[in-house]
Formats: structure tokens, C-alpha cells, sequence
């Protein structure tokens, strides 16, 4: 009895969110294929449209949630710091470059792409590269669990720290690569095959319908999130991030289960990369550094470690920040002030407060999940004495 | 527990008696092998590089070994606080980039010397006591407002302010220093000495006049003093320290001033010596740095030292020697370095491996 009642239970909460993704995810694209493009409205709107939220930033943020849901499945669910997850976007990114584009220029593979049979180089459908970027990151994200996986939280940032530097350097030096050139050097691979959908080949410029194929990718990676966090695996990352001790004498298989955690987050990462490869027509080596790892993981802490709705607002805010807002409101505050301040070079600072002040001051982050909550603030519980304690489980 | 290389290595391995359960007994053999088939792979590198050219492998250990003194002088100031807190201080490196920062402008506009005479000296002198002042403030300052309170949060909490902290200090640097390369004129006689064929330049030579020192005055104030004492007792046992009588805050307080003086010199020693500031040097850096202290033994000081040393070294070598990757390698390298010490031999050279009791 008990049983069933819980599991409707799971299955509707589980299915509550699709009809208002599908309505706000809906609205957003007739807005922005339809409605700006469209002649007869106010010329002002249009032009604060394209100032504060373009097309191509709504995609970015996309892209950037798509990654950031899969860094949480790493450190906000089974509590493991990852300070390299760049390392899996540039892999995902060079799998696109590598299987969709003219890059092998001496092979001529075209296994349903979208691109004449006879165009040099692989050319493999953009959705199979998707599963392939996504396969070869799993991998990849085993390879370097598999021997680390053992050593304690802070140690693990380290190794994982190495990994996201040698990896983008392997492709920044990688145009002569014991002989070989694996990824164009600096110059990076230009031109990405556009998106078959069926009725039409999306190219770069096609941001509306481009639109709708980042919301699916979102919409899937929120799916697998939520049914994961539900399931046993889900439950047992939960229990190693509350407490890797008790889970192993509860009988969790500790590297078994944190390897999972690290496959489906590098999973996640070369989907947002390959999905970024298409977004911006290219592979560029350059792009792939160390910020790009602790961009993600701020946008996971200041939504809320472990909560996907959280994590969503905090990568769609800071991704807004870093990639329109903040030029744009340096636009307007210059125009009106008069001044010339540069406000682009306030990232880090920005970054540095939103980490720090929200470690010192809300911990749990802007949409908290209950457990993580309580989890974090152990320390205030034991270092008061019993009645202020008591209130503050009370409240 | 302490590890020579070399002959030595293989009668240690003999003699000891691998003890433990059967899981435990397989991972220190595998363990083992891998750290003998690693130092022996790194042994021939070093030596067919050494029949090939051993004026070049001479000069480039040399300028190796300068580079890798400022990376025991950072790395330091990572082990205290590791030691003390069991926190990795990202914001070390950036503290080291602020003090090279902090030092060109003292010299070069405050003060006005640009070239090495009297003056110069008495600059320098005047520089060195500055800066260290400086990184000490800084350091302290940064435990007082942040770390300090989240000193009982899980670990995460502190981990991920120490990330912010740098990208704060980074911040400063780039609105300080530009967001270009900086040069400025250096203080230091810049002439070379010849032995044999060999030639050393004054300037690591002076860093090591400098350097030095620095690091025995510390050893000698964290094993001889009385608040020495303290740090290490309060490394040991925080609430122990605090029934007999330490004050806890103070001693975490002087252990980050410390640090940050070591990071303090070793800014102005590396600016000293390459004569260029970047504001994102400080990243790079630190975690050369900090794998030097890892390489050492986090948390054991003459472990920072010769980790640090052996990463300059390594680094030089790669750099450039004949046979070895390049230059555009050398970051991998260094992180390989880590990767692989952290695999095999997470406790480092000369730290103790630290079981948890439950």
C-alpha cells in the first residue's frame, strides 16, 4: 500500500515540471523566432531586446545550464569537488570538431550527416555525436576517477584541478602531437556541420530553431537529474556527500558509485560541448581555461549545490552577467554618466564576491535544497549551546 | 617512512614487511612499483640527457634549481596552512602575484631605484622587509574575514572561498598591474661567472643569498620557538591546544602570517629575477607551487623545500634539455607530476601517511 502511494507519488512530482518547462520553453521560442523578427513592433523593444538578452545569449546560457546540471550531478550530489570540468567540454567540443566538420580532410566518412556525401572529412548526424561526445567523456571521466577516486575531497579537487589543465594544453599544442595534428593549434577547427532536424539543416545563424534543440538537451539532462537524485543511485550519492563512512558501512560501494557520479557528469559536459561546438561554428582551443571550471561550479554554488531549479537560475544569471548583462549595463551607465569605465574587467571581482559572500553568508544558495541546508550548517548547530540549537531546527 | 632514492630504495623495499589486510598488502606493493619503475624512468631521462650534453644539462638545472627556490618559498606558505587547517589555500598564488606587484611598484615608483648600486641595495633590503610585511597582512586579513568563520563548515565551504579569494586577489592585480605584462628594471647585478664551461648568473646567485636564510629563519622559528611550538601542537589537536593553554586564533593568525611573508619574498625575488608582472601569474605558479608541496609531503616544511626544488628542476630540465618535451609542455608535465604522485604516493617524499580513525 505504502509502496504504490510513494511511487505515484515520485512519478507525478517527477512529471509536475514538464508542463511549465514546455510552456516557458514554448513562449521563449515564439518570442524570439517570431515575435522580435516581426515588423510591426515598436522599434524600441526590439533594440533592448538585442541589447539586454539576444538570441545567441539565451542559447549560450543554454548551454551553459546544460553543463552546469551535469557539474551538479557531481558536486552538488555526491559532494566531490571538480575543479576541471573544462576538460570535458573541450573534449566534447574536439568531438564535435573531429566527427562533424572538414577537419580529417583526407578521410571522407559520412555516416547521415548533413552534408553532401562527397565533402571531405567525417561527417557523422549531429545526434550521434552527441552520444559519442558524451560516451568518449564518460570514459574519459572513469579514466581519471578510476585511480583518484580513493583520496580525500581536497586532493581530488587537485588531480581533478591537473586533468582540466593538461587537457585543454594537449589541444592548444595539439597541431603537432607526437606527429599528428589532433586539433588545429591555436587556430582551432572553424566550421561545424549545421543540425539535421529532418525538414531543414540548422547552420549557426538559425538561433530560434537552435533554440528548441538546446531546451530538449536541457529538458533531458533536468529529466535524467531528478530521476537519478530519486533512484538508488541518486540516494547513495546523497548519503556519500552526507557521509562517505556511514554510507560505506551501510553497504553503498563507495568507488562504484562515485565513478558513476563522474561518468554521468562528464557525460553531461560533452553534450554541453558538443552542443557549444554547433553554437558557435567552431572548435577554439583558447577558450577551454581554469575560469571556464570555476564559472561553472559558481553558477552550481549560487543557485543551490544539489537543487536542479536552483542550478538553472544560478547558470542562467551568471551566464546573462558574464555574457551580456554586464557589458550591457556598462553601456548604459557609461552613456549615462559620462564615463568610461571598463566594466568587463570587474568579472573576477564579481565571481570572487558571489563564491565568498555566499560560502560566508548562504551557504545552501539561492533556490536551497533542504538536506544540503541543514547539512551545511551542522557547524552553527553544534556551537551553540542546546536551547539556541533547538530554535533554529524549530524555524 | 622516509623514502632514499636510488640504491637505498631497493633494500628499503626489502626490508620492509608489508602489513595490513590483504587489499591494503596489494595496493602497497602496486604502490611500490610504480614509484621505483617512475624514478627510474626519470633516472635514465636525467641521465642519457646528462652523456648527451652536460654543459646544457648543467645550465639548465641551474636556472631549474632558481626557479624552483621561489617555488619552495610559495609552496611554504601552502604546507603551513595545510598543516595547521587542513585547508588548500587558493589564494596563495595570487598573494604571490600581489607581492611581485606590490614589490615592482616599491622599488621602481616609491622608491626610485631602477638600477643596482647603494641604492639599489638599500631599496631591495628596504623592498624585502616591506613585502613580507605586506603578504603577511594580506594572508591574515584574508583568515580574519573569511576563513576563520567558516572554520567549522564542511570542507567544501572553505575550499570554494579560498577559490573566490583568489579570484579576488585577481582582481586587484589586474586593476593594479594592467591587464598586460609588465617589465621593470631590476636591482640586482645582472653579470655571469664562468666555472669551467658553466655559466651562473649573479642574480641566482643572489637569490640563493636570499632565499636561503629565509628558509632556515623559519625553520628555526617553527622547531625552536615557543610559537613554533604552539602551531604544531595546534596541528595536532585543536581542541587539545586549547585545554593547555594556546590560543588557537593567534597561532592560525601568526601561521598565515608567516605564509604570507614567505609568498612576500618570493614575489620580489621573482620579480627581481624575470623583471616582468602579470596579474595571472599568480595561478600558473601556485600550483606549480602547490605541487611541489604535495611532491614533499603536504604539511612537512623541508618537504615544501625539496619538493619545491625538484619540481624547479624537473621543470628546467623539460624545458631545456635535448630529449624532453619543450616548453609548451611544461605545465602538463608538472600537473603529470602531481597526478601521478597523488596516485601512488598521496603522503608525498618525506610526509607520513595519515590513517583516519573512526
Amino acid at each position: 500500500m505504502a509502496k504504490t502511494s510513494v511511487a505515484n507519488n515520485v512519478t507525478r512530482s517527477n512529471r509536475k515540471w514538464i508542463i511549465g518547462y514546455s510552456i516557458t520553453g514554448f513562449i521563449l521560442f515564439i518570442t524570439y523566432q517570431f515575435l522580435i523578427p516581426w515588423e510591426g513592433l515598436p522599434l524600441g523593444i526590439y533594440d533592448a531586446v538585442y541589447r539586454w538578452m539576444p538570441p545567441s545569449a539565451i542559447n549560450e546560457s543554454l548551454v551553459y545550464v546544460i553543463m552546469a546540471l551535469g557539474l551538479n550531478i557531481v558536486v552538488g550530489y555526491a559532494g566531490l569537488l571538480d575543479l576541471g570540468y573544462v576538460a570535458f567540454w573541450a573534449i566534447g567540443g574536439y568531438c564535435a570538431g573531429w566527427f562533424m566538420s572538414e577537419f580529417f580532410y583526407f578521410l571522407n566518412i559520412n555516416f547521415f550527416g548533413s552534408v553532401p556525401a562527397e565533402a571531405p572529412g567525417i561527417h557523422i548526424n549531429f545526434w550521434m555525436v552527441l552520444l559519442l561526445g558524451g560516451f568518449i567523456c564518460a570514459f574519459f571521466g572513469v579514466l581519471i576517477g578510476a585511480p583518484t577516486l580513493r583520496l580525500k575531497s581536497d586532493y581530488l579537487a587537485l588531480v581533478t584541478l591537473g586533468f582540466g589543465e593538461i587537457i585543454p594544453q594537449v589541444f592548444f599544442n595539439g597541431e603537432n602531437f607526437f606527429g599528428f595534428n589532433i586539433s588545429n593549434g591555436t587556430k582551432g577547427i572553424v566550421g561545424v556541420d549545421p543540425i539535421p532536424v529532418g525538414v531543414k539543416d540548422l547552420g549557426p545563424f538559425d538561433f530560434g530553431w537552435k533554440l528548441l534543440i538546446f531546451l530538449l538537451l536541457t529538458a533531458i539532462m533536468v529529466f535524467v537529474s531528478l530521476r537519478l537524485r530519486k533512484g538508488r543511485l541518486g540516494r547513495a550519492w546523497l548519503a556519500i556527500r552526507e557521509d562517505e563512512l556511514a554510507a560505506s558501512m551501510m553497504g553503498v560501494p563507495l568507488m562504484r558509485t562515485k565513478l558513476a557520479s563522474y561518468a554521468v557528469g562528464a557525460f553531461a559536459g560533452g553534450l554541453g560541448g558538443v552542443a557549444f561546438a554547433t553554437h558557435v561554428n567552431g572548435v577554439y582551443a583558447e577558450r577551454f581555461n581554469f575560469t571556464i571550471s570555476i564559472f561553472l561550479l559558481a553558477m552550481v554554488v549560487l543557485g543551490g549545490m544539489g537543487n536542479v531549479w536552483g542550478v538553472i537560475l544560478g547558470a542562467f544569471i551568471l551566464s546573462w552577467v558574464n555574457g551580456n548583462g554586464l557589458t550591457a549595463f556598462g553601456q548604459l551607465y557609461n552613456e549615462q554618466f559620462g564615463t568610461e569605465v571598463d566594466f568587463a574587467s570587474f568579472t573576477f571581482l564579481l565571481f570572487g564576491l558571489v563564491l565568498i559572500l555566499m560560502m560566508l553568508f548562504k551557504r545552501e544558495g539561492l533556490l536551497p535544497e533542504s538536506r544540503l541546508k541543514l547539512m551545511l550548517h551542522e557547524d552553527e548547530l553544534d556551537d551553540e549551546d542546546a536551547s539556541t540549537s533547538k530554535k533554529k531546527v524549530g524555524k | 617512512m622516509n623514502e632514499g632514492n636510488g640504491v637505498t630504495l631497493a633494500k628499503v623495499v626489502e626490508a620492509k614487511k608489508f602489513s595490513g589486510t590483504p587489499g591494503q598488502i596489494r595496493q602497497q606493493r602496486v604502490e611500490r612499483i610504480g614509484a621505483i619503475s617512475i624514478s627510474a624512468l626519470a633516472a635514465v631521462w636525467m641521465l642519457v640527457n646528462l652523456i648527451k650534453a652536460p654543459e646544457q644539462f648543467a645550465q639548465v638545472a641551474i636556472s631549474g634549481l632558481r626557479n624552483g627556490l621561489i617555488y619552495a618559498l610559495i609552496a611554504l606558505g601552502y604546507t603551513l596552512v595545510y598543516g595547521i587547517i587542513e585547508l588548500i589555500n587558493f589564494a596563495h598564488g595570487d598573494l604571490f602575484m600581489l607581492s611581485a606587484v606590490f614589490s615592482s611598484f616599491f622599488i621602481t615608483y616609491w622608491m626610485g631605484a631602477d638600477q643596482s648600486n647603494g641604492y639599489g641595495w638599500f631599496a631591495f633590503g628596504l623592498c624585502l622587509i616591506a613585502v613580507m610585511v605586506f603578504g603577511a597582512v594580506i594572508n591574515v586579513l584574508i583568515e580574519r574575514l573569511a576563513y576563520r568563520r567558516l572554520r567549522h563548515a564542511p570542507r567544501l565551504a572553505p575550499l570554494i572561498t579560498a577559490v573566490g579569494m583568489s579570484f579576488l586577489l585577481n582582481f586587484i592585480g589586474l586593476k593594479w598591474n594592467g591587464s598586460t605584462p609588465r617589465q621593470w628594471p631590476t636591482v640586482i647585478p645582472s653579470g655571469d661567472i664562468y666555472i669551467g664551461e658553466i655559466r651562473i648568473s649573479m642574480i641566482t646567485i643572489w637569490l640563493f643569498l636570499v632565499g636561503f636564510p629565509l628558509l632556515l629563519a623559519l625553520n628555526y622559528l617553527v622547531t625552536n620557538t615557543k610559537q613554533g611550538k604552539a602551531m604544531r601542537a595546534t596541528s595536532q589537536d585543536r581542541d587539545a591546544s586549547t585545554l593547555m593553554g594556546i590560543n588557537v586564533n593567534k597561532t592560525i593568525a601568526f601561521t598565515f602570517a608567516l605564509g604570507g611573508a614567505m609568498a612576500g619574498a618570493a614575489g620580489l625575488l621573482y620579480q627581481q629575477s624575470i623583471g616582468t608582472t602579470s596579474y595571472n601569474l599568480g595561478f600558473q605558479l601556485g600550483l606549480i607551487a602547490f605541487t611541489s608541496a604535495v611532491l614533499g609531503g603536504i604539511g612537512n616544511l623541508w618537504g615544501a623545500v625539496v619538493g619545491g626544488l625538484l619540481i624547479g628542476l624537473i621543470q628546467g630540465l623539460n624545458d631545456g634539455l635535448p630529449i624532453a618535451f619543450g616548453q609548451a609542455w611544461s605545465q602538463s608535465v608538472v600537473f603529470t607530476i602531481l597526478i601521478i604522485i597523488l596516485v601512488f604516493k598521496p603522503a608525498g617524499l618525506l610526509g607520513k601517511a595519515v590513517t583516519e580513525k573512526v
